[in-house]
């Protein structure tokens, strides 16, 4: 036993030591595949994101492929999972770029996850695309990051116009993940714009991620007797707090951004979820062509419609090879600079634009919880 | 004071629900002395099978009612008791003679181990637990609102605090549990079975941490195989709170966690409800180390 022991070890000393050897900007440079790398939580709590947006993007690398790929070459797409947690980033990320030798990142949908992972991607020179984070810090950490969505500031307006002028709200409650910066950045641009439009904030409160009873805060924001409660959080903890919304009482609707959308929000919300609204980046019932045309080959491929977080998975590929046959290579700084030069970029989520702070700058959508259906509501143009 | 009377309410329900699970923890710490990191996950697979036991039931009886809940909560106390067993068979009995450290650092893996096999089972996104019990706003006194399930909970931790008590004290195995409690050594030596003790100590605790994982469920109606991780946790200090390996103790420090907890968030804020809620815990450390309730242990020279 104990010899077998000491030969595992030295196996494995050998295995480790053989993983450090590999050169790693050589095999990026002279193999016959583009090499993409993709860090997504295909696992965790915000797993259904992860597992949508990587089906997305999947499919657009297919797509790619079968169009014969960029350059001459084909893309190989490397997916790593960050398992929804803090940390896990970091790590992924340094190994697609430093052992697999990867040309470009894609992910991820959470600000929190995309922000610890920019950083690497800026220091090595690598373009990072994130789908779907909407927190404006993430393409402030350099000229590499960008995005393929909107952000909070345009997000949070959208959502304060439409509780002030559709919904006719005079006093609106807040609560907020105050763990994420998604969240936390939401409700700062929705209280910005519901005072200046004469509206009032009645009451603010917090919760942490994973929490499960959310009874204290929503008695202290029913005390307030709001018209509305912003609930700018991720699926999981939404569907609970409208169930013990309406178990304590409360009536009013709650509206919140695109974290809401997942298919696994009303089985878990149910009725109490019945007339509440979110704003999100997509909305399959639309009539454009590209979209018709990516709803069907999503459905053949995975059997089920792709949401918000699937389109955007597609879109951040897209771009991504537009752009590097428009540079004409796939060095990171000059991908980085066609990346930064997209202009109406005709996107399954509408026309992209990527503006001077590498923003995309396109419209939102506006859905309702009906019979337990997102519907269309309305589109707001940036 | 309308409001407070409903913060008070939010806190008696969250807390009688961590007081379910510290009763399991500080059962089997009471016992064996070794805390079973691994209690929190066996809580997520108890609200598991109850979560695939309950469409069987349903296609039996009526369901939500009384009758189909007690049905899934018996099997899945069963079958968590069962696993327990297993637990404690494979992981824990070959490191009876190593020292404590080492059983608990083998209760942390296997605690990851059930929380990833979960994962991988069940899948990493969250699942809804059906209506299994029937829910009633009991109503609204004052603008006060009290839910059936809530109180289902209250009286089900009051029920098996008391046949927990029972158990221990009263019955055969509870006195042969307490004799090995005492000096393993000489329980064995007075002809105590110390294996099918400690395996049924383990299969008790493991039941109620199905039971708990199930009412859990039912008032949190979103499951998922990390679940069992914060309440674990705060179950295990409610535990400590009141005097670990202390029944009564485990009830008391699971309802004060629960209170402070709820009135920290209702009236100061959320970002800090951990905080004073643990702050609270080592001031009452520092004046009495055993506990609240628990009893001072004489270092033996």
């Amino acid at each position: 036993m104990k010899i077998w022991r000491g030969q595992f070890v030295a196996g494995a000393a050998v295995l480790l030591l053989a993983g450090c050897n590999k050169p790693s900007g050589e095999s990026a440079a002279n193999s016959d595949v583009i090499k993409v790398g993709e860090f997504a939580s295909l696992t965790g709590s915000e797993a259904t994101f992860g597992q949508s947006s990587h089906k997305g993007t999947q499919l657009a690398i297919d797509d790619l492929n079968a169009a014969g790929g960029v350059l001459g070459k084909k893309f190989q797409l490397l997916t790593e999972d960050d398992q929804s947690q803090a940390g896990q980033p970091a790590t992924v990320v340094r190994k697609l770029i430093s052992s697999d030798g990867v040309v470009a990142i894609l992910g991820e949908v959470a600000s929190s996850r995309s922000l610890e992972a920019a950083p690497i991607c800026q220091e090595n020179k690598i373009p990072m695309i994130s789908p779907a984070s909407t927190n404006p810090k993430v393409t402030e950490v350099g000229d590499y990051i960008f995005r393929v969505c909107f952000i909070d500031p345009f997000q949070g307006t959208v959502m304060a116009n439409f509780a002030r002028k559709t919904l006719k709200l005079q006093n609106a409650a807040v609560l907020v993940e105050s763990s994420s910066d998604y969240s936390v950045g939401l409700a700062k641009f929705f209280k910005q714009r519901f005072i200046a439009d004469g509206g009032k904030i009645v009451a603010e409160e917090n919760y942490s991620h994973g929490d499960k009873d959310f009874s204290a805060q929503l008695t202290a924001i029913k005390a307030a007797n709001p018209d509305g409660i912003f609930v700018p959080g991720y699926y999981t903890e939404v569907g609970l707090i409208a169930l013990q919304a309406r178990q304590l009482g409360i009536t009013v609707p709650l509206f919140g951004g695109d974290g809401w959308e997942s298919s696994a929000l009303v089985p878990i919300g149910g009725k109490a979820l019945e007339g509440c609204y979110f704003s999100t980046h997509f909305s399959p019932d639309s009539t454009a062509p590209e979209v018709r045309n990516f709803v069907k080959e999503f459905e053949a491929k995975y059997h089920e419609t792709p949401d918000a977080m699937a389109a955007l998975g597609y879109d951040s590929a897209m771009i991504l090879a537009d752009a590097m046959k428009r540079a004409g290579t796939t060095d990171g700084p000059k991908v980085r600079d066609a990346l930064a030069a997209a202009k109406d970029f005709s996107g399954v989520t509408g026309k992209i634009t990527i503006d001077a702070n590498r923003n995309a700058s396109k419209p939102a959508v506006i859905l309702e919880i009906k019979n337990g259906q997102f519907k269309y509501v309305e589109t707001v143009a940036p | 004071m309308t409001e407070f009377l409903q913060q008070l309410i939010n806190g008696l329900a969250l807390g009688s629900i961590l007081a379910l699970i510290a009763l399991g923890y500080t059962m089997v710490y009471g016992i064996l002395r070794f805390i079973n990191f691994a209690h929190g996950d066996i809580f997520m697979l108890g609200a598991f099978a109850g979560f695939y036991l309950t469409p069987k039931i349903a296609a039996i009886f009526p369901t939500p009612s009384i009758l189909s809940g007690l049905l899934v909560m018996g099997i899945s106390m069963a079958i968590c008791a069962a696993l327990g067993i297993v637990i404690e068979r494979f992981a824990y009995r070959p490191l009876r003679r190593s020292p404590r450290l080492t059983v608990l650092i083998t209760a942390i893996g296997v605690s990851l181990f059930l929380e990833y096999a979960g994962q991988l089972f069940f899948g990493a996104a969250p699942k809804k637990f059906p209506a299994l019990i029937p829910s009633y706003p009991i109503t609204h006194v004052g603008g006060l609102s009290v839910t059936s399930n809530q109180i289902i909970v209250f009286i089900v931790t009051a029920l098996l605090l008391v046949g927990l008590r029972f158990i221990v004290q009263k019955t055969k195995i509870g006195t042969a549990m307490r004799a090995l409690a005492f000096n393993p050594d000489a329980a064995a030596l007075m002809g105590i079975n110390t294996d099918v003790v400690i395996s049924f100590t383990f299969a008790l605790g493991s039941a109620l941490a199905a039971a708990a994982g199930i009412l859990f469920a039912v008032n949190y109606p979103a499951i998922d195989p990390l679940m069992g991780i914060l309440p674990g946790l705060k179950a295990f200090v409610a535990a400590v709170l009141g005097g670990i390996g202390n029944l009564p103790g485990a009830a008391l420090g699971g309802i004060i966690i629960g209170v402070t907890e709820t009135l920290v968030a209702g009236y100061i804020s959320s970002t800090y409800r951990d905080a004073i809620a643990f702050g609270i815990l080592i001031l009452i450390l520092l004046v009495k180390p055993s506990g609240l309730l628990g009893k001072k242990e004489i270092e033996k020279v």
